[in-house]
């Protein structure tokens, strides 16, 4: 395999996954938490790919792929409710978001 | 170390270092605007990744579900909702950042010593592949033989996704209707 080994990129992936996890707790507007977590999930499928390639099977690659899945489909929902939650007058602040009923 | 070895290494430091930089300009911009299109560097550095890890189909489903669908998506929204200011710091040093700091620091240092702990022994020698591992191919045979059942509970997922999205919107653009006629009368 050319270029660093496995581990290299195993140490990158959780730095990533880090940066995203602090992203998701220090800001307070829902967008960029959104944003935040695909990192995030996108720092997990860089792991998963990586043992993967290690292990010389493909099935890594698959659960990446329905890592991947599950994303769009989390970005579709949680965009969705952001959306509501304009069209009805709340403010976009997730510490001042106390209660589900509007 | 021949010529395309260190190739490799340039493309690989290059790649890691956009990763990393623009995750921490998702984290830190006040504009999600800017935020969002920092991801999609984020997203293109990783399908660089992809490539040099030989998943050549995960690297092109991530630009076409990523940058394609998913960013577009974030700025459509982004560009209705309009471009809100957050800064990351807001209301200066709290308990609550610092322990966000601590944390997530905490999650970093053990999971780098897990690692590198590990990969002293094995995990330096990566096993041998075959040229077409990661092709669509490959992934296609795999998908509809040993994971049949990840790819229909995939379509079910993307179903119950494209469902609640639609209810979402029509339940908020019909309460605004009757807001606007509450207005009117």
């Amino acid at each position: 395999m050319l270029g660093p080994g496995i581990a290299a990129y195993l140490v990158l992936s959780v730095l990533v996954f880090s940066i995203g996890a602090l992203g998701v707790l220090i800001r307070r507007s829902p967008l960029i938490i959104l944003l935040a977590l695909e990192i995030m999930l996108n720092a997990g499928n860089l792991a998963l790919i990586a043992f993967s390639r290690y292990h010389g099977s493909g099935d890594g690659q698959i659960f990446a792929l329905a890592v991947m899945v599950v994303a769009a489909s989390e970005a579709v929902v949680g965009l969705g409710l952001i959306v509501a939650m304009s069209r009805k007058h709340v403010e976009l602040d997730v510490d001042r978001l106390r209660s589900l009923r509007g | 170390m021949d010529a395309g070895n260190i190739l490799v290494w340039i493309v690989w430091v290059g790649a890691a270092l956009g990763l990393v930089a623009s995750a921490v300009a998702v984290v830190l911009f006040a504009n999600p605007f800017y935020s969002a299109l920092a991801l999609l560097g984020n997203l293109g550095s990783l399908a660089v990744f992809y490539l040099l890890l030989q998943a050549e189909f995960v690297a092109a489903a991530q630009v076409l579900v990523y940058a394609g669908a998913v960013i577009v998506m974030f700025l459509f929204v982004i560009a209705y909702l309009g471009g809100r200011a957050d800064t990351p710091w807001a209301g200066g040093p709290s308990l609550q950042s610092a322990a966000a700091v601590l944390a997530t620091a905490a999650i970093a240092v053990e999971i780098v010593v897990a690692v590198t702990y590990e990969a002293d022994g094995h995990l330096s020698r990566p096993a041998e592949i075959a040229a077409a591992f990661g092709s669509p191919a490959q992934i296609g045979n795999l998908f509809l033989s040993d994971h049949l059942l990840v790819f229909e509970v995939t379509s079910l997922i993307l179903l119950v996704a494209a469902v609640g999205g639609v209810i979402l919107g029509r339940a908020a653009s019909a309460e605004t209707r009757v807001e606007g006629g509450e207005r009117a009368t």
